[in-house]
């Protein structure tokens, strides 16, 4: 038990539990066999993205880390569940599914998935990886985007400005 | 400014005229009428300048147009005898019909279109007088066509009008058509379309078109035929009479019917033996049906026009016959003698407010006086009575005809010149003598001053014209074809009144006597008739003279109908054959293949991006997966 | 078995089909959308795997900007959801399709 245990909180084990994590999440968020409220979906969606915040970290990316909580978990949830609420959008109605075009669907994908796999397989995983050198901290990570980065970062700035304008626009009630 | 420029500046005035009343001054009709007639006797001028600085020589102006592997086209003004000449008939009379239709047509809504073609004609038939050079020839050629289609539908809001202009088009048209296969076969054997180097071929090798010549000197005819409206292609002209007047004096009296016969004697060269026979027989024979036509029509203008043609039929017989220079001397005498007639005829037309019909009319003498001494010397000098203009260049002819003792066209010659002066008297009697026949003829008065003092120029042409020495220079300019006139150079006045009885007396009297017979036997029968006493004489002879010997209705039933059964045949097969099977299947096809494809493109958001998956998955296994 | 970079872009490709699949089957705009998010997610992840087998943060910073183009783009694309919306009534993708068959 206590291997089992020491095992979990070891990075590798730490990498399943949030790998499990992220699927199980993502999978709920995308087809959930209790609930099709779309406020189901969101929540899990941000149970996703908090347990991709765990791998982060395992990565050594700290700030992305914390970033992804708080801009998706935070920023972004919010916004969706602003938007699900202001529709209203009450529990979807069961429309027909096409047997088929789904067959067809999960087969692409199963069929995009296998072949990602099965290619990554080739390179016999396993042998984990060397000690980090490059620490995804705030301080180097700042560094970066103010010298090697600071034009891409500056028309990111410009692009959310952009955004933000046509939002704007965009929710206008009647446009001109 | 240098002489070589003046050809130019004379061939361009009125296309510049023409295209600056289009653009700007159409609203103001004296500023339109202005620059046209402006252009055009400043033309007059300039030829005049010609003449005087560089006298009756051949000279050539040209620039390289067009250089197409061996074919080399010149742009080029070619000045000589010939066609300075008809350079000053077609600015002369040309700027006198100009000045005259500012009267003429005051009162018409169209007034500055009217000018504007007017000029337009001007420039174009210029091209055609001045050109050295075959292709130049056509495209005037082609422009004289498209102008006077213009000028005779010119009241286009008129059916008869509009119909008579696109006759006018499409007969001249097929005529054009074997007008261009001539100069083609030319070009073919010669390899030049200059004017100045077949001549010169011609002369160093006679025999250089071999077997084609004859063909070749048809087909050029052919042009000549639609133009100057030889049989059987002579059925546009009468019905040309649609257009203004002024129109029918300068188109189809002076200059554009002309174009044929200046076209034959300019290329005179090319002719055989065998196709100049062909060509004087097509002119004695249209020459007297248009004769024998004009005595039972009874519309002012359509008996000119038949007179026009007869007498065109005579010139292009003098072709035939090889007098070119006679056929030249006719050409310009007739263009101030008819010009005179038909302008004329547009004065009593004003007067009688658009009446046409002769025998509406009746004793007009004592109502337009100035108009009545005009129309009379212009009759005796078409019916060639001497010492009019006429009687010169008609014994020069009959003359020619004599000396080539080809008696039985002279005989065909000396009859025409009989039932001349027959139709032309028994218009004169109808229109000016006699009674009062309608109330239009009782309130006629004469026409402004603008209008008569044309008239009054173009008497003293018809007067004299035969008189000047205009047959010499033809002559010399033709001194190498024609033996027999070459050597009368410099002729006293006194001398050249003799002339015709010096040269050919007896065709000379017998012409004499033939317009005689013509003048008494018309005097007989219609100095106080009512109606026309030779409608019941002739029977049926009278129907078939004055429905024109039936060519339209011949035309109808054999041309227009293959014409239209070929038209519906291709009709047929251009909208089943073409249409249903080439275009139906290709259609049928893009339009069952685009329903197909119409299938995909659904709309649906999921089906699209399903797709795209499924895109993605096949690249990844290209890429990936093997 | 040491977890290596291998473990990472499994799960990375997993998350992708998995959110092609609510891409593709799910007919609420707005679940679609997350789907979306998904996906951009588990690109990030693959992105941030490569950083650390390589020892460089290049990889790191793209991930940064992603976040900041994801975060405009939800913005955009939940505008011009709820502009459709205002219009049809509806957030079913089959109300959306307007072309005739």
């Amino acid at each position: 038990m206590d291997a089992l245990l020491n095992y979990l909180f070891s990075s590798n084990g730490l990498f399943w539990v949030f790998a499990f994590m992220t699927l199980a999440c993502g999978g709920l968020v995308v087809a959930n066999p209790f609930s099709r409220n779309p406020v189901t979906s969101a929540m899990f969606l941000v149970l996703t993205i908090i347990s991709m915040a765990g791998l982060f970290v395992l990565l050594h990316a700290f700030f992305l880390a914390a970033v992804q909580v708080m801009v998706y978990a935070g920023a972004v949830m919010v916004l969706f569940l602003f938007v699900i609420m202001l529709l209203d959008l009450q529990e979807e109605e069961r429309r027909k599914v096409k047997k088929l075009g789904l067959l067809a669907g999960l087969l692409s994908i199963g069929a995009i998935a296998g072949i990602f796999v099965k290619s990554l397989m080739a390179a016999q995983p396993g042998r984990g990886l060397p000690a980090p050198v490059a620490e995804g901290g705030t301080i180097p990570l700042g560094k970066l985007l103010f010298t090697n980065y600071l034009l891409p970062f500056e028309i990111v700035s410009v692009l959310l400005l952009v955004a933000m304008v046509g939002v704007i626009l965009l929710s206008k009630k009647d446009l001109k | 400014m240098k002489l070589e420029a003046l050809p130019w500046i004379l061939l361009f005035l009125p296309l510049c005229a023409a295209g600056i009343i289009t653009l700007f001054t159409l609203r103001s009709q004296k500023l339109s009428a202005g620059l046209s007639i402006g252009a055009i006797v400043s033309g007059f001028v300039l030829a005049i300048a010609l003449i005087k600085s560089g006298g009756w020589e051949a000279r050539e102006f040209s620039l390289n147009w067009l250089s197409i592997g061996n074919l080399n086209v010149d742009f080029g003004l070619r000045l000589d005898a010939l066609s300075l000449m008809m350079l000053l008939i077609v600015t002369g009379v040309g700027s006198v019909i100009h000045i005259y239709s500012y009267g003429y047509m005051h009162e018409d809504e169209g007034f500055s279109r009217f000018f504007a073609c007017l000029s337009l004609f001007t420039f174009s038939m210029l091209g055609i007088v001045l050109a050295n050079n075959f292709l130049q020839l056509f495209i005037f050629w082609e422009l004289v066509g498209v102008s006077s289609y213009l000028l005779i539908g010119f009241w286009f809001d008129k059916a008869s009008a509009a119909d008579a202009s696109k006759k006018a088009f499409l007969t001249n048209r097929i005529g054009d058509f074997g007008f261009m296969l001539g100069i083609l076969t030319v070009f073919a054997v010669v390899g030049s379309l200059n004017f100045a180097v077949i001549q010169e071929q011609f002369k160093a090798n006679p025999a250089l078109m071999g077997g084609s010549a004859t063909l070749a000197g048809l087909l050029i005819f052919c042009g000549a035929m639609g133009k100057s409206a030889q049989f059987p292609l002579h059925v546009w002209l009468p019905d040309a009479m649609e257009g203004p007047t002024p129109v029918s004096a300068l188109i189809h009296a002076a200059t554009m019917v002309a174009a044929g016969v200046y076209m034959l004697c300019r290329v005179v060269f090319l002719f055989t033996p065998e196709a100049l026979t062909v060509i004087s027989w097509i002119g004695g024979f249209t020459a007297l049906l248009a004769a024998l036509i004009a005595v039972q029509q009874n519309d002012i203008k359509r008996i000119l026009a038949y007179s026009t043609l007869s007498q065109l039929g005579y010139m292009v017989m003098a072709v035939g016959l090889g007098g070119a220079g006679a056929a030249m001397f006719h050409l310009t005498t007739h263009a101030f003698f008819k010009a005179l007639l038909f302008l004329g005829a547009g004065s009593v037309i004003h007067a009688m407010h658009h009446e046409q019909d002769i025998w509406k009319m009746g004793a007009l003498r004592k109502k337009m006086p100035v108009t009545f001494w005009t129309f009379l010397v212009g009759t005796l000098a078409l019916c060639g009575v001497p010492p009019f203009s006429g009687f010169y260049s008609k014994d020069a002819i009959l003359a020619q005809a004599w000396h080539a003792h080809n008696y039985p066209l002279f005989v065909i010659a000396v009859s025409v010149a009989v039932l001349t002066a027959f139709y032309m008297f028994r218009l004169f009697f109808v229109v000016w003598v006699g009674d009062v026949r309608s109330a239009e003829a009782g309130h006629a008065h004469e026409s402004p001053g603008v209008m008569i003092w044309p008239l009054r120029a173009l008497v003293v042409l018809a007067l004299f014209g035969g008189v000047l020495g205009i047959n010499e220079i033809f002559a010399a300019q033709f001194s190498a074809a024609e033996h027999a006139e070459a050597s009368e150079h410099g002729l006293t006045l006194l001398q050249r009144i003799a002339e015709p009885f010096t040269n050919a007396p007896v065709a000379a009297g017998i012409g004499i006597i033939a317009t005689l017979i013509g003048f008494l036997t018309a005097r007989g029968l219609y100095a106080t008739a009512k109606s026309d006493p030779l409608t019941s004489k002739l029977g049926w002879m009278s129907r078939a003279m004055a429905n024109r010997f039936y060519f339209d209705e011949i035309y109808e039933a054999t041309v227009i109908r293959i014409h239209d059964l070929a038209g519906t045949i291709s009709n047929w097969i251009d909208s089943w054959i073409i249409e249903g099977l080439c275009i139906g299947v290709v259609r049928g096809g893009t339009d069952l293949t685009g329903r197909a494809l119409r299938l995909v493109q659904t709309g649906n958001l999921q089906t699209y991006a399903f797709l795209f998956v499924l895109g993605v998955a096949v690249v990844l296994w290209l890429t990936l997966g093997k | 078995m040491n977890v290596g970079l291998e473990h990472y872009l499994v799960v990375s490709a997993l998350l992708f089909a998995l959110g092609l699949l609510g891409v593709i089957t799910r007919r609420n705009l707005i679940v679609m959308y997350m789907s979306l998010e998904l996906m951009l997610n588990s690109a990030n992840l693959a992105l941030v795997s490569f950083s650390r087998f390589n020892d460089n943060l290049n990889g790191q910073v793209m991930v940064f900007f992603i976040i900041t183009v994801a975060a405009a783009e939800v913005a955009v694309g939940l505008a011009l959801i709820v502009a459709l919306y205002r219009k049809r009534q509806s957030a079913h993708v089959e109300d959306l399709t307007s072309m005739k068959l």
